[in-house]
């Protein structure tokens, strides 16, 4: 085993992600795992929101300082995203743990429709916020 | 190496299987994250209808909004939830793209404690807010 490895380590690989062309199903799928993890440590913000309503007037102030800069519109924005995202792709694979919806052209149809509800559920969202 | 079931030659290879192995912890996550989805899917309608109410709220309206029970119980499952559900899917991620096994075990431990602390937190104050 010991003295194989070396040259195995040289050995050619078999083609991997790079050489294929992206397909929606594979985009979506691993946009999911992408959402659900930057949500989770997005979580941070949601721990600071509610801590600081606790703590009282003055840390909710600095909380929503924070939340109306840039770089806290920005990642509120892609919270936004994120959270429609998952929830409605979250929606797709419960559908599919049922076994519904496994054809192929019925994933597709089912994918372009999360993306375009994230599109639309976003935009509304942030019109709404920014309107007040 | 010897096996745990090497005393006990007389039982059936499914009687051996049962509870071991990727499928017999793991299904049981399997289920608790989907549980869990449907949750969070639900609760998510209450999510977004409190957010429109808590935008633009000063301290003391938001303080008055989640102290009404029905916020604030929402609230309380929504974090069960969510944090449940963000955990195991975290530990789904490191245990299919971790192959070191001590480096795997820290990011485990690691997401254990990040979420149960995170949780207790967020439970703790709006409780300390509603009550």
């Amino acid at each position: 085993m010991s003295e194989t490895s070396p040259q195995k380590m040289k050995r050619p690989l078999s083609p991997h992600l790079q050489i294929y062309k992206p397909q929606l199903t594979a985009i979506t799928s691993i946009l999911h795992r992408a959402t659900g993890y930057a949500m989770s440590i997005g979580l941070v913000l949601f721990v600071w929101w509610l801590v600081a309503a606790a703590s009282g007037p003055l840390a909710y102030a600095t909380f929503i300082g924070f939340c109306a800069s840039g770089i806290g519109m920005l990642l509120l924005f892609g919270w936004t995203i994120a959270f429609y995202y998952h929830l409605a792709n979250g929606i797709r694979h419960l559908i599919w743990d049922s076994g519904k919806l496994l054809t192929i052209k019925s994933a597709y149809k089912a994918g372009y429709f999360v993306l375009a509800f994230t599109a639309v559920a976003t935009a509304v969202s942030w019109i709404c916020i920014l309107k007040g | 190496m010897s096996m745990k079931w090497d005393d006990t030659g007389y039982k059936n290879p499914l009687a051996r299987a049962r509870g071991l192995g990727a499928a017999g912890g793991a299904v049981e996550n399997w289920i608790k994250l989907r549980v869990t989805a449907i949750a969070n899917a639900l609760l998510a309608v209450w999510f977004i209808y409190f957010l429109h109410k808590a935008v633009g709220a000063g301290h003391a309206e938001f303080v008055a909004l989640l102290s009404e029970p029905v916020h604030a119980i929402a609230m309380i499952l929504f974090i069960l939830s969510v944090f449940t559900h963000a955990a195991l899917g975290c530990r789904e991620i490191v245990e299919d793209y971790f192959h070191h096994e001590g480096l795997k075990i820290a990011k485990l431990v690691g997401i254990y404690l990040f979420f149960t602390a995170a949780g207790i937190a967020c439970v703790f104050s709006v409780l300390k807010i509603a009550l």
